[in-house]
């Protein structure tokens, strides 16, 4: 036996990055199984091409640059899987290796690698395909009989249960809401998140809605928000690390969402919303005092 | 020491180890705004050029004259003079870069190259190398914003300088042409520069 002199913390949690990062991607296992349900192979190829492609790049990036690699942490596997679940089913195999390329290199890896980025990398590639090939993106396939249409945000009428069940045109992962909801069922037990973001995120969503005089169960379940507050908003690089910075975070990511859907020129604000909170959220953690260690309280100068 | 400089060196002071645009990184904005295509960043970088040539020569010319306390409203008068004589020139003989290049034309006037060479060189220099100055940091700027707008236009629209390179079935990047993806481009080349430079410097 060898004697390991080493300085404190000297117990470690089971939660590694890879641990954490697997339990990720279990909990999208539901969502991806719908999404190839409901949309058919095409689907299917979207998700492997897009999580193949962000592996690579994560790959040739870290040999290029005389990094250790770090495939096996998974982190970009899930943002490869992100990407996919995020975009319509329609979207051709070049526009989603783009996207992961764009995640992997620019949004991550230029900044510094897991943990440096101030973006969410999946997020900020849709945007970036939402800005680059706008036409490609907006065109959404109803699920089933495959006929092209807007999204429901856009006036596309479903039923409620439609909206649950995924029965509606949108990307590829966040149409199933019951699905997104066993994800997060998932990720709960096992603590790979905490509870606030999400439920924060829906519930200021829900009472924003009502204030403005919106259809709340529809905002709450039509487009990508279930999806965004669960997978994307909970991000552990771009949210914020304390609790009180957490809830403003997430409060303003509901809000702003509502927001741009009601007001703005988008039909739908999920990733502009998560983005801007991202920026915002080391302010955030900068506006609230450091947690006293040791139980020690500074006293009060005179 | 400035005044033992040969033209040479100070001609291609503007164009390398002080580039404008990708060393100095100053006159950011009409660099972010007009580099769309390549042909509006060609049409700006020969306007400022040509603005910077002058009003570097008048200047220098000048120097003894203006007191030294009302130095930057003279200056900026000769340079509107200058910045007005473009603008009237584009704006009668090529009207379609005239409309492209909009408002950043007049604000060539707030340029900070021009402003920046004028207190830190011509105010300083004889005529000669003042106008070898202002050639050399014309071009380099002009240079700059033609590589950008070659790339924006190449990535945004399929095509340089309006040619078509990339076919039909190339489905431009948007991003590119749009403001966002401006500084993607420029903070990439910035990247990319700054990245050669230190390597050479290592080798060195």
């Amino acid at each position: 036996m060898s004697l390991i002199l080493s300085t404190a913390p000297h117990i470690r949690t089971p939660h590694s990055t890879q641990r954490l990062m697997g339990n990720v991607l279990i909990s999208l296992l539901p969502c991806v199984a719908a999404g190839i349900y409901f949309f058919g192979w095409a689907a299917a190829l979207v998700l492997a091409v897009s999580t193949a492609s962000a592996v690579l790049a994560e790959f040739v990036w870290q040999k290029l640059t005389h990094k250790t690699v770090r495939i096996n942490d998974l982190s970009a596997a899930v943002t490869g899987l992100l990407i996919g679940l995020v975009v319509t089913p329609k979207a051709p195999w070049w526009m989603v290796m783009i996207a992961s390329f764009f995640a992997i290199i620019i949004v991550k890896q230029l900044f510094g690698g897991l943990g440096d980025n101030f973006l969410n990398p999946a997020l900020t590639a849709r945007a970036v395909l939402l800005a680059s090939w706008p036409a490609i993106m907006t065109t959404h396939v109803t699920p089933v009989d495959a006929v092209t249409s807007a999204t429901p945000l856009a006036g596309y009428s479903a039923t409620t249960m439609d909206l649950l069940l995924g029965k509606v045109p949108g990307a590829i992962g966040e149409t199933c809401k019951i699905a997104i909801l066993i994800g997060l069922a998932y990720l709960l037990i096992t603590r790979t998140i905490r509870w606030e973001i999400p439920v924060f995120v829906v519930g200021s969503a829900a009472v924003m809605s009502l204030l403005l005089g919106m259809d709340v169960l529809t905002t709450v379940l039509s487009g990508g928000l279930l999806f965004g507050a669960v997978y994307m908003a909970t991000d552990y690089v771009t949210s914020p690390m304390k609790r009180w910075s957490t809830l403003v975070y997430s409060i303003g990511v509901g809000v702003m969402i509502v927001l741009i859907r009601k007001f703005g020129a988008y039909p739908e604000g999920v990733t502009y919303a998560i983005m801007l909170m991202n920026i915002c959220a080391p302010l955030f953690d900068r506006m609230f005092p450091d947690r006293k260690l040791y139980g020690h309280k500074k006293e009060a100068k005179a | 020491m400035e005044q033992k400089k040969s033209l040479g060196r100070i001609f291609m002071n503007g164009i390398l180890t002080e580039n404008p645009t990708f060393r100095l990184v100053l006159g950011c904005c009409p660099t972010m705004a007009v580099t769309t295509s390549a042909i509006n960043g060609a049409g700006m970088g020969l306007a400022a050029t040509f603005v910077l040539l002058f009003s570097n020569m008048v200047i220098s010319a000048m120097r003894k004259v203006i007191p030294d306390k009302v130095r930057i409203p003279s200056f900026i008068v000769i340079i509107c003079t200058f910045v007005t004589i473009v603008q009237l020139v584009l704006q009668a003989y090529v009207p379609s870069l005239y409309d492209s290049l909009g408002v950043f034309i007049p604000l060539i006037v707030v340029n900070c190259i021009i402003l920046g060479r004028a207190e830190a060189f011509a105010s300083k220099n004889p005529v000669v190398d003042s106008a070898v100055d202002g050639l050399g940091m014309g071009l380099g700027f002009t240079l700059s914003l033609t590589l950008i707008g070659c790339i924006r236009e190449l990535i945004g629209s399929g095509s340089i300088f309006g040619i078509d390179l990339l076919g039909a079935a190339y489905q431009p990047m948007l991003l590119c042409i749009l403001p966002a993806g401006g500084f993607l481009i420029f903070g990439l080349l910035l990247g990319i520069i700054n990245f050669v430079g230190s390597r050479r410097r290592k080798a060195a």
